[in-house]
């Protein structure tokens, strides 16, 4: 199982706070595009359009990823979708 | 030697500075300090700033901040302390004390975290004034401000 935060205004674009991934246990090891794939039919089309907007950034374990789509996912990651910052 | 702190309640400067002035050698000869205070949102002084963060995350991200100040200057001492929840105009909602030998590095770097803060801490704003609510979206001129700091 892979739990997935959403925060801030991305919390209120999907309607939900976290979500948990339960990946196939067979084949290769799951990646962030098929969170995605799996994710897109439990939200509206807006929900998802905000997630995969191009100023999101996804933490993996509360680390930044690059090219995330290609990340590799294991049991137990926690996987994070931030809106732009506005701190200070 | 950093102390940095995310919290919902508030933070009393004078007990900070006294904790801070605690830490430090006769060589620091400098402390500059940064509060932040809450604005009201559209001259409604009843409006309300609501902060969001990503325990653990959050914490980490002003952490590195720190790290990168330490690291271009000899700083003898920082505190950071940022706010999180529900908080009014006029309230405090960050404090930054930086401790050095001389002053233009305490200023320098007190300036240098207060920039980073804003734009790469763990932290979101939503601003709430009678019932209209918002969340605050990221400024150029702060993220101009923070890269103006990349090549210096």
């Amino acid at each position: 199982m892979i739990r997935v935060l959403f925060f801030a205004s991305l919390r209120e674009a999907v309607g939900m706070d976290a979500w948990t991934f339960s990946p196939d246990s067979a084949g290769s090891p799951p990646r962030l595009s098929s969170l995605l794939a799996a994710l897109k039919p439990a939200l509206e089309p807006d929900g998802y359009a905000a997630l995969t907007a191009e100023n999101v950034r996804i933490a993996v374990n509360q680390e930044f990823v690059d090219g995330a789509a290609r990340i590799d996912l294991k049991p137990g990651d926690e996987v994070a979708f931030l809106p732009p910052v506005t701190g200070g | 030697m950093a102390c940095i702190r995310i919290q919902a309640g508030d933070f009393s400067v004078d007990q900070e500075w006294s904790a801070l002035r605690e830490r430090l050698d006769a060589n620091a000869g400098a402390v500059a300090a940064f509060v932040g205070l809450v604005r009201e949102v559209h001259g409604d002084s009843r409006s309300s700033l609501e902060l969001e963060h990503y325990p653990g995350m959050t914490e980490r991200s002003v952490e590195a901040i720190v790290a990168e100040a330490e690291q271009r200057w000899s700083l003898a001492a920082v505190t950071v302390i940022h706010r999180v929840g529900r908080l009014r105009p006029t309230d405090q909602i960050v404090l930054v004390l930086a401790a050095s030998a001389h002053r233009s590095a305490a200023l320098a770097a007190c300036e240098f975290i207060i920039d980073r803060l804003k734009t790469d801490a763990i932290f979101w704003k939503r601003e709430t004034a009678g019932d209209d609510t918002r969340w605050v979206q990221a400024t150029d001129q702060d993220v101009e401000r923070a890269k103006g700091w990349a090549g210096n």
